[in-house]
Protein backbone atom coordinates (compact mmCIF):
# COMPACT_ATOMS: atom_id res chain seq x y z
CA UNK A 1 0.00 0.00 0.00
CA UNK A 2 1.30 3.45 -0.87
CA UNK A 3 1.72 5.52 2.28
CA UNK A 4 3.30 8.66 0.88
CA UNK A 5 3.12 9.89 -2.68
CA UNK A 6 4.12 13.04 -4.50
CA UNK A 7 3.26 14.16 -8.03
CA UNK A 8 4.79 17.03 -9.99
CA UNK A 9 6.35 18.37 -6.83
CA UNK A 10 8.28 21.65 -7.14
CA UNK A 11 9.79 24.09 -4.66
CA UNK A 12 11.34 27.44 -5.48
CA UNK A 13 12.99 30.15 -3.42
CA UNK A 14 13.64 33.77 -4.27
CA UNK A 15 12.60 35.77 -7.31
CA UNK A 16 13.98 36.97 -10.64
CA UNK A 17 17.74 36.43 -10.94
CA UNK A 18 17.86 35.04 -7.42
CA UNK A 19 15.33 32.31 -8.19
CA UNK A 20 16.46 28.90 -6.92
CA UNK A 21 14.56 25.87 -8.18
CA UNK A 22 15.43 23.53 -5.31
CA UNK A 23 12.99 20.76 -6.30
CA UNK A 24 11.77 20.32 -9.88
CA UNK A 25 8.93 18.07 -10.93
CA UNK A 26 9.56 15.21 -8.54
CA UNK A 27 7.34 12.15 -8.37
CA UNK A 28 7.62 9.63 -5.57
CA UNK A 29 5.74 6.69 -4.06
CA UNK A 30 6.73 5.25 -0.71
CA UNK A 31 5.13 1.95 0.24
CA UNK A 32 4.14 1.02 3.76
CA UNK A 33 7.13 -0.52 5.57
CA UNK A 34 9.60 0.55 2.93
CA UNK A 35 12.91 2.31 3.54
CA UNK A 36 13.78 4.77 0.78
CA UNK A 37 17.05 6.69 0.65
CA UNK A 38 17.52 9.82 -1.43
CA UNK A 39 21.17 10.49 -2.13
CA UNK A 40 22.85 13.40 -3.80
CA UNK A 41 25.53 16.06 -3.40
CA UNK A 42 24.94 18.93 -1.01
CA UNK A 43 22.72 21.55 -2.61
CA UNK A 44 20.88 19.05 -4.80
CA UNK A 45 17.59 19.83 -3.07
CA UNK A 46 17.21 16.68 -0.99
CA UNK A 47 16.71 18.46 2.36
CA UNK A 48 14.15 20.80 0.81
CA UNK A 49 12.36 17.77 -0.60
CA UNK A 50 12.23 16.13 2.83
CA UNK A 51 10.89 19.29 4.46
CA UNK A 52 8.16 19.57 1.85
CA UNK A 53 7.25 15.88 2.13
CA UNK A 54 6.93 16.18 5.90
CA UNK A 55 4.84 19.37 5.83
CA UNK A 56 7.60 21.51 7.36
CA UNK A 57 7.55 23.60 4.22
CA UNK A 58 4.96 24.28 1.51
CA UNK A 59 5.55 23.10 -2.06
CA UNK A 60 5.44 25.73 -4.84
CA UNK A 61 3.45 23.24 -6.92
CA UNK A 62 2.40 19.63 -7.05
CA UNK A 63 0.53 17.18 -4.86
CA UNK A 64 1.56 15.34 -1.70
CA UNK A 65 -0.57 12.58 -0.22
CA UNK A 66 0.18 11.08 3.17
CA UNK A 67 -2.14 8.21 4.14
CA UNK A 68 -4.63 9.48 1.55
CA UNK A 69 -4.68 13.09 2.79
CA UNK A 70 -3.58 16.01 0.61
CA UNK A 71 -0.83 17.81 2.56
CA UNK A 72 -0.49 20.52 -0.09
CA UNK A 73 -4.14 21.54 0.37
CA UNK A 74 -4.21 21.37 4.15
CA UNK A 75 -4.57 24.47 6.34
CA UNK A 76 -1.90 25.41 8.86
CA UNK A 77 -3.62 23.78 11.82
CA UNK A 78 -4.29 20.55 9.98
CA UNK A 79 -0.72 20.46 8.78
CA UNK A 80 0.64 21.04 12.27
CA UNK A 81 -1.50 18.17 13.57
CA UNK A 82 -0.31 15.93 10.73
CA UNK A 83 3.35 16.74 11.50
CA UNK A 84 2.83 16.00 15.16
CA UNK A 85 0.83 12.79 14.86
CA UNK A 86 1.85 11.15 11.61
CA UNK A 87 5.45 12.18 10.94
CA UNK A 88 8.63 11.67 12.97
CA UNK A 89 11.61 13.87 12.10
CA UNK A 90 15.28 13.11 12.68
CA UNK A 91 17.85 15.82 11.92
CA UNK A 92 21.59 15.89 11.43
CA UNK A 93 22.17 18.18 14.44
CA UNK A 94 19.85 16.13 16.71
CA UNK A 95 17.81 19.23 17.77
CA UNK A 96 17.41 18.04 21.36
CA UNK A 97 16.48 20.44 24.15
CA UNK A 98 19.71 20.87 26.11
CA UNK A 99 18.04 21.60 29.44
CA UNK A 100 15.79 18.51 29.32
CA UNK A 101 16.90 14.96 30.16
CA UNK A 102 16.78 12.19 27.56
CA UNK A 103 13.42 10.91 28.75
CA UNK A 104 11.96 14.44 28.93
CA UNK A 105 13.05 15.07 25.35
CA UNK A 106 11.46 11.83 24.19
CA UNK A 107 8.13 12.37 25.96
CA UNK A 108 7.75 15.98 24.80
CA UNK A 109 5.91 15.28 21.50
CA UNK A 110 3.43 13.03 23.30
CA UNK A 111 2.77 15.74 25.92
CA UNK A 112 2.26 18.29 23.14
CA UNK A 113 -0.22 15.89 21.54
CA UNK A 114 -2.22 15.91 24.77
CA UNK A 115 -1.31 12.55 26.25
CA UNK A 116 -1.31 12.20 30.01
CA UNK A 117 2.11 12.77 31.63
CA UNK A 118 2.08 9.24 32.98
CA UNK A 119 1.34 7.66 29.58
CA UNK A 120 3.87 9.90 27.89
CA UNK A 121 6.56 8.90 30.42
CA UNK A 122 5.82 5.17 30.11
CA UNK A 123 6.01 5.38 26.33
CA UNK A 124 9.24 7.41 26.44
CA UNK A 125 10.92 4.88 28.72
CA UNK A 126 9.82 2.07 26.40
CA UNK A 127 11.31 3.87 23.42
CA UNK A 128 14.58 4.54 25.22
CA UNK A 129 14.73 0.87 26.08
CA UNK A 130 14.11 0.00 22.46
CA UNK A 131 16.93 2.31 21.36
CA UNK A 132 19.29 0.77 23.93
CA UNK A 133 19.38 3.80 26.22
CA UNK A 134 17.30 2.65 29.19
CA UNK A 135 20.19 3.42 31.54
CA UNK A 136 20.65 6.95 30.13
CA UNK A 137 17.07 8.17 30.60
CA UNK A 138 17.96 10.81 33.26
CA UNK A 139 21.05 12.10 31.46
CA UNK A 140 21.18 15.52 29.87
CA UNK A 141 22.13 15.51 26.17
CA UNK A 142 25.49 17.09 27.05
CA UNK A 143 26.38 13.94 29.01
CA UNK A 144 25.68 11.69 26.03
CA UNK A 145 27.86 10.73 23.06
CA UNK A 146 26.89 11.80 19.54
CA UNK A 147 25.54 8.37 18.70
CA UNK A 148 23.50 8.30 21.91
CA UNK A 149 22.07 11.77 21.26
CA UNK A 150 20.95 10.71 17.81
CA UNK A 151 19.34 7.58 19.27
CA UNK A 152 17.45 9.80 21.73
CA UNK A 153 16.35 11.92 18.75
CA UNK A 154 15.12 8.78 16.96
CA UNK A 155 13.22 7.71 20.11
CA UNK A 156 11.62 11.18 20.20
CA UNK A 157 10.63 10.85 16.54
CA UNK A 158 8.74 7.66 17.46
CA UNK A 159 6.91 9.17 20.46
CA UNK A 160 3.54 9.47 18.70
CA UNK A 161 3.81 6.23 16.69
CA UNK A 162 4.29 8.07 13.39
CA UNK A 163 3.20 6.56 10.09
CA UNK A 164 6.51 7.64 8.61
CA UNK A 165 9.93 8.72 9.88
CA UNK A 166 11.78 11.31 7.79
CA UNK A 167 15.51 11.61 8.48
CA UNK A 168 17.79 14.38 7.18
CA UNK A 169 21.46 13.33 7.23
CA UNK A 170 20.99 11.33 10.44
CA UNK A 171 24.64 10.23 10.48
CA UNK A 172 26.08 13.51 9.22
CA UNK A 173 27.62 14.49 12.56
CA UNK A 174 28.72 11.03 13.68
CA UNK A 175 31.97 9.09 13.61
CA UNK A 176 32.22 5.54 12.28
CA UNK A 177 31.31 3.72 15.52
CA UNK A 178 28.38 6.05 16.27
CA UNK A 179 27.20 5.68 12.68
CA UNK A 180 27.03 1.93 13.19
CA UNK A 181 24.83 2.46 16.32
CA UNK A 182 22.39 4.51 14.27
CA UNK A 183 22.52 2.06 11.35
CA UNK A 184 21.59 -0.78 13.70
CA UNK A 185 18.72 1.26 15.10
CA UNK A 186 17.34 2.12 11.65
CA UNK A 187 17.67 -1.51 10.68
CA UNK A 188 15.63 -2.53 13.75
CA UNK A 189 12.95 0.04 12.85
CA UNK A 190 12.87 -1.26 9.31
CA UNK A 191 12.50 -4.85 10.50
CA UNK A 192 9.66 -3.75 12.78
CA UNK A 193 7.82 -2.41 9.71
CA UNK A 194 8.45 1.31 10.19
CA UNK A 195 8.28 3.33 6.96
CA UNK A 196 11.40 5.47 6.54
CA UNK A 197 12.64 8.12 4.13
CA UNK A 198 16.27 9.11 4.59
CA UNK A 199 18.05 11.86 2.69
CA UNK A 200 21.80 11.65 2.96
CA UNK A 201 25.13 11.78 1.25
CA UNK A 202 26.47 9.05 3.55
CA UNK A 203 26.67 5.88 1.47
CA UNK A 204 26.58 3.71 4.61
CA UNK A 205 23.09 4.72 5.63
CA UNK A 206 21.91 4.88 2.02
CA UNK A 207 23.00 1.26 1.65
CA UNK A 208 20.54 0.17 4.38
CA UNK A 209 17.58 1.20 2.20
CA UNK A 210 15.36 -1.04 0.08
CA UNK A 211 15.37 1.53 -2.66
CA UNK A 212 17.82 4.25 -3.51
CA UNK A 213 17.04 7.41 -5.45
CA UNK A 214 19.77 9.67 -6.78
CA UNK A 215 19.02 13.38 -6.92
CA UNK A 216 20.87 16.04 -8.91
CA UNK A 217 19.92 19.68 -9.36
CA UNK A 218 16.47 19.20 -7.87
CA UNK A 219 15.55 16.17 -9.99
CA UNK A 220 15.59 12.40 -9.55
CA UNK A 221 18.16 11.04 -11.99
CA UNK A 222 18.51 7.41 -11.00
CA UNK A 223 16.60 4.87 -8.99
CA UNK A 224 17.56 1.38 -7.95
CA UNK A 225 16.48 -1.47 -5.70
CA UNK A 226 19.21 -2.49 -3.32
CA UNK A 227 17.43 -5.58 -2.03
CA UNK A 228 18.21 -8.82 -3.82
CA UNK A 229 20.26 -8.99 -6.97
CA UNK A 230 23.66 -8.67 -5.33
CA UNK A 231 26.45 -9.95 -7.46
CA UNK A 232 29.31 -10.28 -5.02
CA UNK A 233 29.84 -12.85 -2.32
CA UNK A 234 31.51 -11.66 0.86
CA UNK A 235 34.55 -13.78 0.19
CA UNK A 236 34.96 -11.96 -3.09
CA UNK A 237 34.53 -8.67 -1.30
CA UNK A 238 37.24 -9.69 1.14
CA UNK A 239 39.56 -10.51 -1.74
CA UNK A 240 39.66 -14.25 -1.02
CA UNK A 241 38.51 -15.05 -4.53
CA UNK A 242 39.10 -13.01 -7.58
CA UNK B 1 47.13 -2.42 -18.89
CA UNK B 2 44.03 -4.15 -20.11
CA UNK B 3 43.62 -4.73 -23.82
CA UNK B 4 40.12 -3.30 -23.62
CA UNK B 5 41.51 0.08 -22.60
CA UNK B 6 43.50 0.33 -25.81
CA UNK B 7 40.53 -0.95 -27.76
CA UNK B 8 38.20 1.66 -26.26
CA UNK B 9 40.72 4.45 -26.82
CA UNK B 10 40.61 3.47 -30.47
CA UNK B 11 36.81 3.74 -30.60
CA UNK B 12 36.95 7.51 -31.11
CA UNK B 13 38.46 7.24 -34.61
CA UNK B 14 40.98 5.15 -36.60
CA UNK B 15 44.35 6.11 -35.15
CA UNK B 16 48.10 5.68 -35.29
CA UNK B 17 49.79 4.02 -32.33
CA UNK B 18 51.47 7.27 -31.33
CA UNK B 19 48.09 9.01 -31.23
CA UNK B 20 46.80 6.36 -28.85
CA UNK B 21 49.85 6.84 -26.66
CA UNK B 22 49.27 10.57 -26.61
CA UNK B 23 45.65 10.03 -25.61
CA UNK B 24 46.69 7.73 -22.79
CA UNK B 25 49.34 10.19 -21.60
CA UNK B 26 46.79 12.96 -21.64
CA UNK B 27 44.28 10.87 -19.70
CA UNK B 28 46.73 9.53 -17.14
CA UNK B 29 49.11 12.44 -16.52
CA UNK B 30 51.81 11.50 -13.99
CA UNK B 31 50.16 8.12 -13.36
CA UNK B 32 51.05 7.06 -16.89
CA UNK B 33 54.56 8.47 -16.81
CA UNK B 34 56.46 5.23 -16.51
CA UNK B 35 54.23 3.41 -18.97
CA UNK B 36 56.27 1.28 -21.33
CA UNK B 37 56.26 2.95 -24.75
CA UNK B 38 56.19 -0.39 -26.56
CA UNK B 39 53.18 -1.67 -24.66
CA UNK B 40 50.65 0.07 -26.87
CA UNK B 41 52.17 -1.52 -29.99
CA UNK B 42 52.39 -4.98 -28.41
CA UNK B 43 48.76 -4.72 -27.39
CA UNK B 44 47.69 -3.49 -30.83
CA UNK B 45 49.40 -6.48 -32.43
CA UNK B 46 47.58 -8.83 -30.06
CA UNK B 47 44.27 -7.15 -30.76
CA UNK B 48 44.91 -7.45 -34.48
CA UNK B 49 45.59 -11.18 -34.13
CA UNK B 50 42.41 -11.54 -32.13
CA UNK B 51 40.45 -9.96 -34.99
CA UNK B 52 39.33 -6.99 -32.91
CA UNK B 53 41.44 -4.45 -34.80
CA UNK B 54 42.52 -4.09 -38.43
CA UNK B 55 45.66 -2.18 -39.34
CA UNK B 56 46.21 -0.53 -42.70
CA UNK B 57 49.41 1.09 -43.93
CA UNK B 58 49.20 4.32 -45.82
CA UNK B 59 50.27 3.66 -49.45
CA UNK B 60 53.90 4.36 -50.28
CA UNK B 61 54.97 4.56 -46.68
CA UNK B 62 57.46 2.11 -45.24
CA UNK B 63 56.07 -0.78 -43.23
CA UNK B 64 56.71 0.55 -39.71
CA UNK B 65 54.45 -0.17 -36.78
CA UNK B 66 53.85 3.48 -35.89
CA UNK B 67 52.85 4.31 -39.46
CA UNK B 68 49.88 1.96 -39.45
CA UNK B 69 46.39 3.24 -38.92
CA UNK B 70 44.41 1.01 -36.56
CA UNK B 71 40.68 0.63 -36.70
CA UNK B 72 38.12 -1.38 -34.74
CA UNK B 73 36.42 -4.30 -36.44
CA UNK B 74 32.75 -5.03 -35.76
CA UNK B 75 33.89 -7.58 -33.16
CA UNK B 76 36.15 -4.95 -31.67
CA UNK B 77 33.31 -2.48 -31.40
CA UNK B 78 31.16 -5.09 -29.72
CA UNK B 79 33.92 -5.92 -27.23
CA UNK B 80 34.24 -2.20 -26.36
CA UNK B 81 30.50 -1.93 -25.77
CA UNK B 82 30.61 -5.01 -23.52
CA UNK B 83 33.57 -3.67 -21.57
CA UNK B 84 31.89 -0.32 -21.00
CA UNK B 85 28.88 -2.10 -19.58
CA UNK B 86 30.96 -4.33 -17.27
CA UNK B 87 30.97 -3.46 -13.60
CA UNK B 88 34.35 -4.63 -12.37
CA UNK B 89 35.04 -4.76 -8.66
CA UNK B 90 36.59 -5.52 -6.09
CA UNK B 91 39.78 -5.25 -8.12
CA UNK B 92 40.27 -1.59 -7.24
CA UNK B 93 41.34 -0.65 -10.72
CA UNK B 94 40.66 3.05 -10.63
CA UNK B 95 42.75 3.61 -13.73
CA UNK B 96 40.66 1.25 -15.81
CA UNK B 97 37.43 2.88 -14.67
CA UNK B 98 38.84 6.36 -15.24
CA UNK B 99 39.89 5.46 -18.78
CA UNK B 100 36.51 3.86 -19.38
CA UNK B 101 34.82 7.19 -18.70
CA UNK B 102 37.29 9.09 -20.87
CA UNK B 103 36.99 6.66 -23.77
CA UNK B 104 33.20 6.52 -23.56
CA UNK B 105 32.94 10.32 -23.62
CA UNK B 106 35.51 10.81 -26.38
CA UNK B 107 33.90 8.29 -28.71
CA UNK B 108 30.39 9.36 -27.65
CA UNK B 109 29.71 5.70 -26.96
CA UNK B 110 28.07 6.11 -23.63
CA UNK B 111 27.17 8.67 -21.04
CA UNK B 112 29.94 8.75 -18.39
CA UNK B 113 27.32 9.68 -15.80
CA UNK B 114 25.29 6.58 -16.65
CA UNK B 115 28.44 4.48 -16.24
CA UNK B 116 29.08 6.15 -12.87
CA UNK B 117 25.48 5.44 -11.84
CA UNK B 118 25.76 1.76 -12.78
CA UNK B 119 28.99 1.44 -10.84
CA UNK B 120 27.45 3.18 -7.83
CA UNK B 121 24.43 0.85 -7.84
CA UNK B 122 26.73 -2.13 -7.78
CA UNK B 123 28.96 -0.77 -5.02
CA UNK B 124 25.97 0.20 -2.88
CA UNK B 125 24.56 -3.31 -3.14
CA UNK B 126 27.89 -4.67 -2.02
CA UNK B 127 28.08 -2.10 0.75
CA UNK B 128 24.64 -3.20 1.90
CA UNK B 129 25.72 -6.86 2.00
CA UNK B 130 28.97 -6.12 3.81
CA UNK B 131 27.25 -3.82 6.28
CA UNK B 132 24.49 -6.30 7.06
CA UNK B 133 27.14 -8.92 7.72
CA UNK B 134 29.05 -6.43 9.91
CA UNK B 135 25.94 -5.54 11.93
CA UNK B 136 25.21 -9.22 12.50
CA UNK B 137 28.65 -9.81 14.04
CA UNK B 138 29.22 -9.26 17.75
CA UNK B 139 31.47 -6.26 18.34
CA UNK B 140 34.30 -8.42 19.60
CA UNK B 141 34.50 -10.70 16.54
CA UNK B 142 37.56 -10.71 14.32
CA UNK B 143 35.40 -10.86 11.22
CA UNK B 144 33.73 -7.58 12.23
CA UNK B 145 37.09 -5.86 11.81
CA UNK B 146 37.61 -7.34 8.36
CA UNK B 147 34.07 -6.38 7.37
CA UNK B 148 34.69 -2.86 8.64
CA UNK B 149 37.70 -2.74 6.32
CA UNK B 150 35.57 -3.84 3.38
CA UNK B 151 32.92 -1.26 4.26
CA UNK B 152 35.52 1.51 4.47
CA UNK B 153 37.05 0.55 1.13
CA UNK B 154 33.65 0.56 -0.53
CA UNK B 155 32.91 3.93 1.02
CA UNK B 156 36.18 5.33 -0.31
CA UNK B 157 35.33 4.06 -3.79
CA UNK B 158 31.86 5.58 -3.55
CA UNK B 159 33.34 8.92 -2.56
CA UNK B 160 35.60 8.83 -5.56
CA UNK B 161 32.54 8.07 -7.74
CA UNK B 162 31.01 11.28 -6.33
CA UNK B 163 34.08 13.16 -7.54
CA UNK B 164 33.74 11.48 -10.96
CA UNK B 165 30.10 12.52 -11.04
CA UNK B 166 30.91 16.14 -10.21
CA UNK B 167 33.62 16.39 -12.85
CA UNK B 168 31.63 14.73 -15.61
CA UNK B 169 28.51 16.74 -14.78
CA UNK B 170 30.53 19.95 -15.16
CA UNK B 171 32.01 18.75 -18.45
CA UNK B 172 28.62 17.79 -19.81
CA UNK B 173 27.15 21.15 -18.88
CA UNK B 174 30.05 22.92 -20.62
CA UNK B 175 29.85 20.96 -23.85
Amino acid sequence: MTLLSARGLGKEYGKGDGLVRAVRDVGLDVQNGETVAVMGPSGCGKSTLLHVLGGLDRPSRGEIRLAGQRLDQMGERGLARMRRDAVGFVFQAFHLMDELTAVENVELPALLAGRSPRKARTKALELLDRTGLADRARFLPSALSGGQRQRVAVARALANDPLIVLADEPTGNLDSAATLEVLRLFDDLHNAGQTLVIVTHDSRIAATADRLITMRDGEFTDETRLTGGTTGSLSRLAGLES
Amino acid sequence: MQQEVILAMLAKEPSHGYELRARLKQALGPVGEDMNAGQVYVTLTRLEKAGLVVATSAPGVQERPDRKVHELTADGQQRVAEWLAEVAWPRPDLTEFHLKLIAAAAARLGDPLAIVDAQRRELLRRLRDAQRAAMAEPETSDAALLLEGIVLRLQADLRWLEACERTWTTRRNQS
